[in-house]
Formats: structure tokens, sequence, C-alpha cells
């Protein structure tokens, strides 16, 4: 807005007795602005909408009316929510560290492969770049019961007994957290891998040259010179964790986050209440917790591992 | 001269195109997406509009997908249609968002309706108002593969007419590998799939219950009933073991992949089963109880007319509102789509009654049910989870049932606010 109305005032005199260098400023913000309202209005708008809706009891077709919070009320009554926030954080306790960890591993050898690096390094890719809804149907079928499922077809053949996985609440939650883990990789991996790279030789060189062992040097080099690749990856990867869905909903589409809601993380709860059931203002107040829980997480994570 | 002729010959087509152009009457049609559905109603579009040229009646499709959302969003918008299709499960919601009229009883009498069309159209009565009318009605039958039951040694031309015989059949068509897992199932246990309204409308009362009273807004199930119908359900998988639910991941699946011998499926499913190449397969009525009883679950999409018509746009929207609801529009349907004419007269013909796969759908809808949902998905989610605590969780069943009743009445109850 201000820029139109600087360039209004040109021909008034003000653009010319401007500086160049302010005339650049003008310019940039000018260009700046429009991403900017772009951006607020897609997407901050829509937020403080989903705070008002959250104390309304709006359903699409009956108007909204004001509530208080009773959304609120009735969501911490509700035994299902709090099912589902204990699934949200077991897929962020389990999902995280296990991807951490193996992408690590992965990374920290396939560094020192030099035979076929790039191709092994586009295969792990490979699953990033699959659509979350395709995977899922495909692991939807390894774990089906003999005789279609693989994974109990050769559990059976070696004479153990078939697992229920999917059919299970105890199994369920870890069986679709694995296809996720497993997508998840190939990104992890080439950060991890950027990271090491830009870890100079020459430390390395020294410490050997020091006689340090090879655990020596991956705990006091290696480590804490990739910790911004590391927090980077912390803060993403649990992010991701806390919004699972597409692989929760399509690994088991006739009764989604079953068996017995085990493995249903909020934001299907969410999607359920609004497009399933209709309660868009108790939906909105979903959404306004996860939003929350989102914002805390973030923030304690990077106050943890911040610079000192 | 000649000139003066065809100029007055000109004048007069011209005034006659902007008279009927300006009394042609446009309304428009809104239903989803499936490629039958829309073929017939272009067949049944033409029909009409040659026998009343002064209306011209548009069809909009779109995706399933958020039905309601967009018709809600375009009528309250002052767009969309005049007359639309929907499900009779949803039509509280469009009443009450004010979407839906009532149809005129000048145009479509009650007594008329009533003495016409299967009992279950009361699905669309509130209070003394009739909100619209179907075109087509489905209905449930129990498919079984009639090679499964040669192959057991069964007589494929004599399917299970009651429970009992159900479970014997299922008993001999299951096979196990030698640890003891099914390979090939008796029978399909799917509650995701057409087993919930198999358990709620069927088998409850075959058990002597009803599933809900006071115009379904009361659960009535937790009883002895409801007991024995969830206790019927859940033995197929643990004492009879001739299913698994979750077995080849679908009941549909399992059938169509020949793994199953038999299903409760829906005339919708008609379609899929048709391509089967590998076996044939027959329908026969759901099984009754030892007293011979029978019910049946129906569900329909109907036609109703909008808030958006007013004027001459209501009347042309109430004469083809007639049509399509007719016994020749009926015909075309059952043709085109495969679907069950919602009139008796229309749907009962002895041509109808004899056919092999539409007779045992059509016997069904002499004495089904239809369930008011307040909201069908998470109504069928309760039966889902009252079955898993059974057989995943290990749980009591009557405990089970309890829950499921307290959980679907709070569903209800919210509903009505």
């Amino acid at each position: 807005m201000s820029a139109i109305a600087h360039r209004e005032a040109a021909s008034g005199g003000l653009w010319s007795r401007m500086s160049l260098g302010q005339k650049q400023v003008i310019w940039a913000w000018g260009f700046l602005a429009v991403p900017l309202i772009f951006y607020a209005v897609i997407r901050f708008w829509p937020t403080f909408q989903a705070f008002y809706l959250s104390i309304t009891d709006w359903t699409i077709t009956r108007p909204a009316t004001f509530v208080g919070l009773e959304n609120y009320k009735r969501l911490f009554a509700d035994p299902l929510f709090w099912q589902v926030f204990r699934n949200t954080f077991m897929y962020l306790i389990l999902g995280t560290p296990i991807s951490l960890l193996i992408s690590f591993v992965v990374a920290y050898y396939l560094d020192r492969v030099r035979f076929m690096h790039s191709f092994i390094r586009a295969l792990y890719f490979l699953p990033f770049l699959t659509t979350a809804a395709a995977m899922a149907w495909v692991w939807r079928w390894f774990y089906q019961p003999v005789p279609i499922g693989v994974i109990n077809d050769i559990l059976s053949s070696f004479g153990i007994p078939q697992q229920p996985f999917l059919r299970s609440t105890s199994q369920a939650l870890p069986a679709v957290l694995a296809p996720a883990v497993w997508a998840g990789l190939g990104f992890q991996i080439i950060i991890f891998l950027a990271g090491l790279r830009a870890i100079p030789v020459t430390y390395y060189e020294a410490a050997r040259i020091d006689g340090l062992s090879e655990g020596a040097i991956l705990r006091k080099i290696t480590l804490p010179l990739l910790k911004p690749t590391l927090v980077f990856l912390v803060v993403f990867s649990s992010i991701g964790f806390l919004r699972i869905f597409d692989q929760v909903y399509n690994i088991n589409t006739n009764d989604p986050g079953g068996p017995l809601n085990s493995t249903k993380p909020l934001v299907l709860m969410i999607y359920q209440t609004a497009f399933s059931s209709y309660e868009m203002g108790y939906a909105a107040a979903q959404t306004v917790v996860l939003f929350l829980i989102l914002l805390v997480i973030s923030l304690v994570q990077l106050r943890i591992m911040r610079d000192r | 001269m000649r000139f003066h002729h065809l100029l007055a010959s000109a004048a007069i087509g011209f005034a006659t195109l902007t008279a009927s152009s300006a009394k042609a009457v446009e309304i428009e049609y809104w239903q989803y997406v499936f490629d039958t559905r829309v073929k017939a109603m272009n067949q049944l579009i033409a029909k009409f509009q040659e026998a009343n040229p002064d209306i011209k009646v548009k069809q909009t499709t779109f995706p399933y997908a958020d039905y309601q959302t967009k018709v809600a969003a375009a009528i309250l918008a002052g767009q969309g249609p005049d007359v639309v299709q929907l499900f009779y499960g949803w039509t509280d919601n469009f009443i009450a968002g004010k979407m839906i009229r009532p149809l005129r009883a000048e145009a479509f009498p009650s007594t008329d309706i009533e003495r016409d069309f299967f009992p279950i159209v009361s699905a669309m009565k509130r209070g003394n108002d009739y909100y619209g009318l179907p075109t087509a009605v489905r209905s449930l039958a129990l498919f079984y593969n009639k090679k499964a039951f040669k192959d057991a040694g069964l007589d494929p031309n004599n399917p299970p007419k009651t429970l009992d015989e159900l479970v014997t059949a299922a008993e001999k068509t299951t096979k196990r590998d030698s640890s003891g897992n099914i390979i090939s199932a008796g029978m399909t246990l799917d509650m995701g799939g057409q087993d919930h309204q198999w358990w709620r409308e069927v088998l409850i009362r075959q058990f002597g219950g009803v599933p809900y009273t006071e115009n379904d807004t009361k659960v009535a199930y937790n009883g002895e009933a409801g007991l024995k119908a969830l206790t019927f359900y859940t033995d197929l998988q643990k004492k009879h073991k001739v299913g698994q639910v979750g077995f080849m991941d679908e009941g549909q699946a399992a059938f169509r992949a020949g793994l199953a011998a038999m299903t409760i499926d829906g005339t919708f499913r008609l379609g899929s089963f048709n391509t089967i190449k590998g076996f044939e397969w027959g329908v026969v009525e759901l099984p009754a109880n030892a007293q011979g009883v029978r019910s049946n679950y129906a569900s329909y999409f109907a036609n109703a007319i909008t808030t958006k018509a007013e004027g001459e746009k209501l009347a042309a929207a109430e004469k083809f509102l007639a049509y399509v609801s007719s016994p020749e529009a009926m015909k075309i349907w059952m043709e085109v789509v495969g679907e069950l004419p919602a009139r008796r007269a229309a749907a009962l013909t002895p041509e109808n009654i004899a056919h092999p796969v539409y007779g045992p759908f059509l016997k069904g809808l002499e004495y089904a049910h239809t369930t008011m949902f307040k909201d069908e998905a998470a109504q069928r989610q309760v039966t889902i989870d009252m079955t898993n605590r059974v057989l995943i969780g290990g749980e009591d069943p009557k405990t089970s049932l309890a829950k499921a009743a307290e959980a679907e009445q709070a569903i209800i109850d919210r509903a009505k606010r």
C-alpha cells in the first residue's frame, strides 16, 4: 500500500527528492508486500478465524452461536481426546529418535562409501518421493493375515504364529509408524550427509594425528559439529510426527485410526470431527489445542538445543 | 411479394422464438458423479424435456467427497440446484440448514405416496410433510460363491435359508492351513461394510428386539436381544472360526477374490461383482431365524426440491420431481443403474421377482427397515468398536454392548441439540 502511495506522490516531486537508497527500500518493500499480504490473508486470517470458531457451535448448516469455552470443556472431558493425545505423543516419542538414529547411522557410513555412492543415496531418497497414500496401501497389504500378507506368509513359513499387526491395539501403532519412518529416512539422510560434508576434513586429520579413536572422533568432533543439522532435523521431524495423518488414514480406511482408536492422531480426530460429523466449532477447538502443542514443543526444543 | 412473405414468416418465427425462450424455465439438477447414474439421468431429462418443452433441466455433477458441504455452501449462497439428490440419512441436516423444502401436499399427496411406495419412504417424512422421493432403493442380500459350495460338497442351488444353515454352510466352506490360519473364509466379517446394518436392523430384530425406539432417537439394543445378536456375530469368529475381521482387508475384496464363500452386501455391489470371472455366484434373501422371522436394511438417495426454487421454477421442479419418481423413470433407472424401483407396482412385477439376482433383493424390500441415522459414519464406528472390543480386546460382549449403546445415544443426543 505504502509503495503505491509513494509512487503516486512521485509526480509531486517527493519521489525525485528521494535518494537512490530510499527508492530501493521502497521498491523492495513493494515487492515483498505481495507475498506478505498473500500469506497474511491465506494463513493468519484463517488461523484467527479458527480461534473464533472454537468458541462457537458452527455446524455448516446451522448458524454459529457463541458457546464460550464449552468446546474446550467437552474436549478435556472426552476420553477419546486423551487417548488421541497419547497416540500423538507416541508417534513423536518413538518416531523422532528412531528415524534420526537410523538416518544418522546410514548417513555416517554412506559418507564413507565411494562405490555407487549416488545410486545408494538415490535408493534411500526414493521412498520420500512416493505418495504417502500409495505407500500406506502397499504396507496395508504387507500386514494382512495369510494368505495375502507378505510378512505373515514369511512368519508362518518359519512356523512362527502369524501376528495381527493392524488388527491389534498394541501392534497397530508401531506398524503404522514403520512406513512413516521409512518414508522420512531419505530426506534426513540427505540433510545429515550435507552436515557431515560441511565439517572441515582438517579437524579429522588433526584428530587422527593425535591418535584419537574413531569413537572419540564421533563423540568429540562429528556430533558437536553436527548440532545445527540435528536441531533442524529434530524440530522438523517432530512437527512431522505430531501432524501425522495420511499414513494413518490410508493404512486403515475402513476404520481410520483404529482398531479402537489405537492409532488415531490428533489431526485425524480433527478431520473426522470437521468433515465427517460437521462439528466445525469442536474441530476448531481441537485445532487450537494442536497449534498450542506444536508451538510449545518447538519452543522447548529450540531452547534445549540452543548453543550455550 | 415473396420478400414480404419471407419477412413476415421471419418475424413470426422470431416472435415465437423469443416467446418460447421467455417461457422456457431452466431448472438445475445436482447429483454426484457416478457413470451410470449420470447416464440414466440424462435419459430421464431428455424424455422429460420432450414431454415438457417449456422446461429445461440442467444437470450438474460433482465428486461424492464433501457432498453435503458443497450443496450447503451453494444453496446458502443463493446458487446451486432447484432439485437435488440426497442420501435419506442427511435429511435432518438439509432441513436444519434450510436447504430443502417440504413437498406441497397438493402436488404430492401423502396418501398416494404411502400407497404406492415401499414403506421405507417414511424416512423422508417429518411431521406430516414429505421432504423428498426416491427413484430407486437398495437392499441387502446374501451373496454366495457357487464354486466354493460345490467344492465343499454343498448344493450350489440350495443356499442357506436360516441363520443355523448359514453357520453350517460357513463351517463347511472354511479352509485352513496346517497352523489353523484361515486361508479361505466361510463368511466375511466386516462391520465397516454392510455388517453393521445387518446387525442393527436384522439380527437384533431376529433375536427378538428392536435397535431403537421413539423414531430412532433412543437406543434400545442394550438388552437380551442385542446381546444375543452381538454374540451370534462375534461367535462366527470366536467360536465357529468361519471368518475373521480384516481377512483380505475387506469383506467384499475377499468375496471378489474367491476367498470367501459368503458375504452380505447390497444392490450397489452388483456392478462390481458382475465383473467376477473366476467363479459363478448366487444371491439369496438374508437368512431367517429359526422362527422364520426375516428383516432387511434398505437405503436410498432421494430427490428433493431446494429452498432456492421459487415461483415458476418451483412449479417446474415439482413437475420434474414427479417425473423422476414415476414408474417409467424407475424402469429406466433399473435398466441403466441396476437399482430397484421405489414404487411397489414398478418393482414387484412377476418378471422382476423371478429374476435370479433382483428377486432376493426385492423380496427383502417388503420387510426392510431404514435406520434414521444422525451421523452414519460415527454410528457405524460405534458398531465397529463394539465388535473390536470383543474380538481384539477380549471384552465381555455384555460390557461392550453397554458401552456401544451409551456412545451411540450420546451421538444421537448431540445431533438433536
